[in-house]
């Protein structure tokens, strides 16, 4: 799999959306992605590349494209499509 | 007003009394301006008693809302479109529940302050988790209690989470065993509310006779006292017995309320709770709710910076406590702090862990 693909992955399957619905998503657009949702996206994509983030970028972690960015500091690189 | 966001790269505990109290009566002051414009009810409160947010030149003059008041009133100072949560108060069966309203903004506020707080007591690297509570308590998102929302808050702060008691509240000893086992010589995160680590937790060990190595860990606990005081156990009992049963050490305690969620007042090394630069609390006395003196008991009143989506950064508890000192706590941190001395009589029985112990009478 590649980066974006575990990335991706790890919405779809925390959430229960389509692979069509990642694109743009936001905190708190969608019922799932609530605050008890937040930390369990955040296990996903921790489990998915074997970081831990800091509380900071937790917070911070407010959208599928800011992710991306924040994904960046812990040298796991999503690449565009 | 000055921007949150750079209030939040202030160190909690970096300023003295002159410092902390020009920033907090400038953002509370304009916080009061900002809900006498957009709530009506707080308006029309503010104008019974002839105050003009214009005219007050400090945070000590600003008005205070009894807290029972969100049991009565829905108080909201945003559009009802940009609320997203309403948090609610554990009120026990039969008493109205408090609510407030939360648009994200407040809510997001609430977390980062939270973080900035805790992290002066546990550094901020995250650590494995162990919350002394029923995972049934979030299961139910639509409904979102103090309690679930305390146990969410401090969830941030869990690398590996795993509860502690089970659906049924009981003390499930193999899954605690099996994951302090797994995280053996880390500094590992406890989190409860009081009575229930005392009655499911503590309680549970000594029956069972076993002993835990917690060492290394650090417990944070809250919710209220009320219950243990009646049961004679004094808060020095209280870390005690528990560092009886598993070594513990590090055992802080705080003080909060779910209408100013975020801002808590974390018990230190020595024993005191302390105000951050985010909130303080004034005592007043009865008579006249003017100010009490250093340890002088009083009506304990909190101010928080927090509340932009519903007017309540300025509120009167029913909590009697007593303000030991300013700035010169032997653990090194600035601001007040201060005692609680426990529930002002007649009042009604509040906290997360005082509702639940209600069960137990």
């Amino acid at each position: 799999m590649t980066n974006l693909e575990k990335y991706i992955n790890a919405f779809t399957t925390t959430f229960g959306i389509g692979e069509s619905e990642v694109e743009g998503l936001e905190y708190q657009q969608i019922k799932a992605w609530d605050s008890i949702g937040h930390m369990s996206l955040v296990s996903a994509i921790e489990d998915a590349f074997g970081i831990m983030m800091d509380t900071d970028d937790i917070i911070d972690f407010s959208s599928f494209e800011k992710g991306k960015d924040i994904l960046k500091k812990y040298d796991v690189e999503i690449e565009s499509v | 007003m000055i921007d949150y966001e750079e209030i939040l790269k202030i160190a909690p505990y970096s300023l003295c009394r002159e410092e902390k109290e020009k920033l907090l009566s400038e953002r509370l002051i304009r916080l009061t301006a900002f809900h006498y414009e957009q709530c009506g009810p707080y308006k029309r409160m503010l104008d019974a008693v002839g105050v003009k947010p214009e005219q007050i030149k400090t945070y000590y003059d600003i008005p205070f809302l009894p807290v029972s008041l969100f049991k009565e009133l829905d108080l909201i100072s945003v559009d009802r479109s940009e609320i997203f949560k309403v948090m609610t108060s554990s009120g026990t069966t039969g008493q109205a529940v408090s609510k407030t309203y939360l648009d994200k903004k407040t809510a997001g506020n609430q977390q980062k302050t939270l973080v900035k707080i805790v992290s002066d007591f546990t550094g901020s690297s995250r650590m494995p988790m162990l919350i002394i509570d029923s995972p049934s308590v979030i299961k139910d998102r639509a409904m979102f209690s103090a309690r679930g929302a305390g146990i969410l808050g401090f969830s941030i702060f869990g690398a590996d989470k795993a509860y502690a008691l089970d659906d049924e509240m009981k003390l499930n000893i193999k899954a605690v065993e099996a994951f302090l086992e797994k995280h053996q010589g880390k500094k590992i995160l406890l989190f409860g509310f009081t009575f229930m680590i005392w009655q499911h937790f503590y309680k549970e060990l000594v029956r069972l006779n076993r002993r835990l190595d917690l060492s290394d860990g650090i417990l944070i606990h809250g919710g209220g006292w009320k219950k243990l005081v009646n049961e004679a156990v004094s808060h020095d009992e209280f870390n005690r017995k528990l560092h009886e049963v598993c070594g513990l050490t590090s055992i802080h305690d705080y003080y909060g309320m779910v209408e100013q969620t975020g801002c808590i007042y974390m018990e230190c090394e020595r024993g005191h709770l302390h105000a951050s630069i985010f909130s303080d609390v004034v005592t007043r006395r009865a008579a006249d709710f003017s100010p009490c003196g250093f340890g002088e008991p009083g009506i304990i009143q909190v101010v928080s910076m927090l509340p932009e989506s519903y007017p309540g950064h300025s509120l009167l508890t029913e909590d009697e406590g007593v303000i030991l000192g300013e700035d010169d706590c032997p653990c090194g941190r600035k601001g007040k702090y201060f005692k609680v001395i426990g529930r002002l009589k007649n009042a009604e029985i509040r906290g997360c862990s005082d509702t639940y112990a209600v069960n137990f009478r």
